[in-house]
């Protein structure tokens, strides 16, 4: 049985924070076309059965739903759960109530990113982070500065591994040296501060 | 008929050779295809994964840009296509999101009024050309060499109706009447890990050495792909795969555009099957039409 949130345990989220956390991830949810049929939820297992990668999770897809729904979001979040997802909507398809679990994970790891609540020199958000810096800059992503700002920020010996690859698909006309751009970048700076400030219109809760 | 092309990064770089079949298997068939001006980048699962609005912002540019143009949009990469199509469900069915999207989008005096149409290749030869049309067309045809179609995850999932979501059947059905050998590949739309290669390897690896072994044992020659991603993490990482699990793999990992490019008179250097780290030899798997 997982324990619940009380004023006993040592934890490093209040319960204020948690309840703060869980109506922002409502918020989320209710963005998502159908996403409120997350009350319907029977714990069937099913989602958990088809995700490919499950067997390397602590806390499987249908526990995730399960612990959302007991409000227990600080589990969720230390979990490796909501970032060993490759997003191949299996669970999603699968579910016999139309649970749709693969952007609620989306809306997990929004979450976390924006709170940071992950490790320090954590994979994921270093490639997201590298991935969105990249884009917002040439309007295009560029692999190879990817890659690099990717293994600079988390291993750098793991750059050097990287190299044989890199000098297989290079004559092969695979790998871009420069990076493209797109012609109007200005405008799409001025897209994208727009959108930064739409992205922040959010519900105000009344304390 | 024409339609608006949205290539993506990763084919104007890693998958150059699904650009290149692509185009020249719609030159062939009489479709015209006109680059999408001014594309920017899709976003990923990475975008996704950070800001909501911003990455719905930036994936629906290029739907606004789209319009403008008229036509449908062809989207060849399994991710792009996925990412675009979400962004149109997603701006039909909820208002508030349409008009922040709008919202910024009006920086650059652009606007999305919902009036395009996302669609992968795939679908398009399928669906627009149809399969017997293509098959009186093609000059040549298979050999009967053994194929392993896999479609991946982003195709058929979330459901968008193109094709059944367990056991699809349109490539199947495409290359069997060109001649090929479809073998049983209960794999086929099982995730490869997509970016977990680079985040999680070890989970990637394994997920890649599970599909390469089904293909194997029930007997495949080559693997046909849609998905850019899927494409780089089955090829080029078999030599990973090789060393890890003690194995030796050596199959070959093809875009569907290039083989059924060869069927209709292409040259291996306009396919782009120069570009691909296992060997392949194009003759072995192609005769004249009896």
């Amino acid at each position: 049985m997982k324990e619940t949130q009380t004023k006993e345990n040592k934890s490093w989220m209040t319960e204020k924070e948690q309840n703060r956390l869980r109506k922002l991830l409502l918020f989320q949810i209710a963005n998502i076309p159908g996403g409120e049929s997350i009350k319907k939820c029977i714990q069937c297992g099913s989602c958990t059965g088809s995700c490919p990668v499950s067997y390397a999770m602590d806390i499987t897809p249908r526990e995730v739903i399960a612990l959302f729904r007991a409000c227990d979001i600080k589990s969720i979040l230390s979990s490796r759960t909501i970032w060993i997802c490759a997003s191949c909507y299996a669970c999603t398809v699968r579910c016999p109530q139309g649970v749709k679990v693969t952007d609620i994970l989306y809306a997990l790891k929004r979450l976390a990113i924006e709170n940071r609540i992950f490790p320090r020199r954590f994979p994921v958000y270093a490639l997201s982070q590298s991935f969105v810096y990249l884009t917002n800059l040439y309007g295009r992503s560029y692999e190879p500065g990817l890659i690099v700002s990717y293994f600079l920020k988390t291993n750098i010996l793991k750059l050097w591994k990287m190299l044989p690859l890199f000098l297989k698909l290079f004559p092969k006309g695979r790998i871009m040296f420069l990076p493209q751009r797109i012609r109007k970048r200005k405008n799409f700076s001025k897209i994208l501060n727009e959108a930064e400030i739409m992205e922040m219109i959010v519900p105000v809760e009344e304390s | 008929m024409k339609y608006t092309y949205y290539p993506g990064c990763s084919l104007e770089a890693s998958a150059k050779s699904y650009d290149e079949s692509l185009r020249f298997v719609f030159k062939t068939l009489g479709l015209e295809l006109v680059e999408l001006e001014d594309w920017n980048c899709c976003g990923a699962t990475y975008y996704m994964s950070t800001k909501e609005t911003i990455s719905l912002v930036i994936s629906a540019r290029n739907l606004a840009l789209a319009e403008k143009q008229g036509n449908d949009l062809v989207a060849p990469c399994s991710s792009c296509y996925t990412i675009l199509y979400k962004t149109n469900q997603i701006l039909r069915e909820n208002f508030i999101m349409r008009a922040k999207v709008n919202q910024a989008l009006k920086k650059d005096n652009l606007v999305y009024n919902l009036k395009v149409n996302v669609r992968h290749p795939l679908e398009v030869l399928v669906n627009d050309v149809g399969i017997q049309n293509i098959a009186t067309r093609a000059p040549l045809r298979f050999n009967g060499v053994k194929m392993a179609q896999y479609y991946g995850c982003q195709i058929v999932r979330p459901e968008r109706g193109l094709d059944d979501k367990e056991k699809p059947m349109m490539m199947d059905s495409l290359f069997q009447a060109l001649g090929a050998e479809n073998v049983y590949f209960p794999m086929k739309v099982r995730c490869c890990g997509g970016m977990l290669m680079t985040t999680y390897p070890d989970l990637a690896l394994e997920l890649n050495k599970n599909i390469l072994e089904c293909a194997e044992e029930n007997g495949a020659e080559l693997i046909i792909t849609t998905c850019p991603l899927c494409q780089i993490n089955l090829e080029c990482y078999q030599d990973k795969i090789n060393k890890k699990f003690k194995k030796e793999f050596k199959i070959p990992v093809l875009f569907f555009t290039q083989v059924l490019g060869l069927v209709l008179g292409g040259k291996p250097q306009e396919l782009g099957l120069k570009r691909h780290l296992v060997s392949f030899n194009s003759q072995k798997i192609v005769e004249a039409l009896r």
